[in-house]
């Protein structure tokens, strides 16, 4: 109501009323809206993804050094599927036991473990040398490819790959350090994108294998 | 020829549990062990086996040693966010009844300073002394680097 406006008690009565009524619409139209709202956000729009954030971003991208002591790019796996894991040869349980079951998806693979590129990324490039990697990977699988480099060549190949490389100072264990690491094994498209990610502790090797065939089968349908 | 190596080390560990323990003394027996073969030196090695508290009372695990190696830590790996971790345990308590399997990517012995490289088909001497079992001595056969545990 306009202040200063004359008003008799009956018009009074009247505006009041409608005063009431003009409320009353507005608290029902918004409640109505809010609960549509409430609707549209909570109601199952699509179904949920498995992609965690950021992931879309994992790419890879290297220069380093293989185990036979040659200069090589990711460019020179392109057009494979690239199973990638970073780890160092000091480390005793989860590497070994990460590369034999990276070797044992390869050998369940068969044939199409041709169309896999496996590659072990040291994060201690000063400790794995290419003669150490050469006999560390020989041990596992003959297919794997060890990669070792310069500090900054590896943190370049695990800033592409946005993995975690730390090293703990431990005066009690041999040469005084380990590597925090991913435990993480990546698989990456022929094109060098992120696809999938399996650990040792959760993905046994037929997992691995079935889940690589699934799509050399779905890549062999579509061409 | 792997196997019946396990079946002896494991035959030996039981009697050697047995006989250190007195009737109503924890019983502690060791089961499946095996190491895996390292390489160079200069590497750590590991070790893997199942303790088993066969009494009714608790027991601790409180050093290991091995004349193979200058040190042995109770190591465990984690996987936390991704990232590959090791815890170093000072000693394990083994409830009564309870079974502590050692086994990769998880709890193991890290067999540090080497005297020489473990090499696959050797064995490997661990001793580890209880809080009440006392000492045991386990005897295993060393498998593959790419060895995930005794067939």
């Amino acid at each position: 109501m306009p202040d200063g406006a004359p008003e008799t008690p009956a018009l009074g009565r009247r505006l009041k009323i409608v005063r009431r009524a003009a409320w009353a619409l507005i608290l029902v139209t918004t409640m109505a809206a809010a609960g549509f709202a409430g609707w549209k956000t909570f109601a199952p729009a699509k179904p949920p993804t498995a992609r965690q954030v950021g992931e879309a971003l994992i790419k890879t991208q290297f220069n380093l050094t293989d185990h036979y002591g040659r200069a090589v790019k990711e460019k020179d796996f392109r057009g494979q599927w690239q199973l990638v894991f970073f780890g160092y040869t000091f480390c005793p349980d989860v590497c070994p036991t990460t590369l034999s079951v990276m070797a044992r998806a390869l050998d369940l693979l068969g044939d199409d473990a041709a169309k896999v590129a496996p590659l072990f990324i040291t994060v201690d490039p000063g400790r794995d040398t290419p003669e150490v990697l050469a006999e560390f990977v020989g041990a596992f699988h003959p297919r794997i490819v060890g990669l070792t480099g310069t500090q900054e060549q590896i943190k370049a190949a695990a800033k592409s790959f946005r993995i975690y490389v730390g090293r703990v100072d431990k005066p009690d264990v041999p040469g005084g350090y380990l590597m925090g690491h991913s435990g993480y094994m990546y698989l990456m498209t022929p094109e060098g994108t992120y696809d999938a990610v399996f650990s040792e502790n959760r993905n046994p090797p037929e997992d691995i294998a079935a889940a690589i065939k699934k799509r050399l089968t779905k890549e062999r349908s579509g061409r | 020829m792997k196997l019946i190596l396990a079946i002896v080390t494991v035959f030996f560990c039981t009697v050697a549990a047995a006989g250190g323990a007195s009737a109503d003394a924890p019983s502690i027996a060791v089961e499946k062990p095996w190491a895996r073969a390292s390489i160079l030196k200069s590497r750590p090695g590991a070790a893997y086996l199942t303790i088993r508290n066969t009494g009714d009372e608790p027991d601790r695990l409180l050093k290991v040693t091995s004349p193979a190696a200058g040190t042995v830590m109770i190591h465990e790996s984690k996987l936390a966010n991704g990232v590959a971790q090791m815890l170093a345990h000072g000693g394990l308590d083994i409830a009564p009844g309870a079974e502590v399997t050692f086994r990769p990517g998880g709890l193991h012995f890290m067999l540090m300073d080497l005297r020489k490289r473990l090499h696959e088909g050797e064995t490997l001497m661990l001793n580890l002394r209880f809080e009440k079992a006392g000492d045991i001595n386990v005897t295993m056969p060393v498998l593959g680097l790419g060895a995930t545990g005794p067939k």
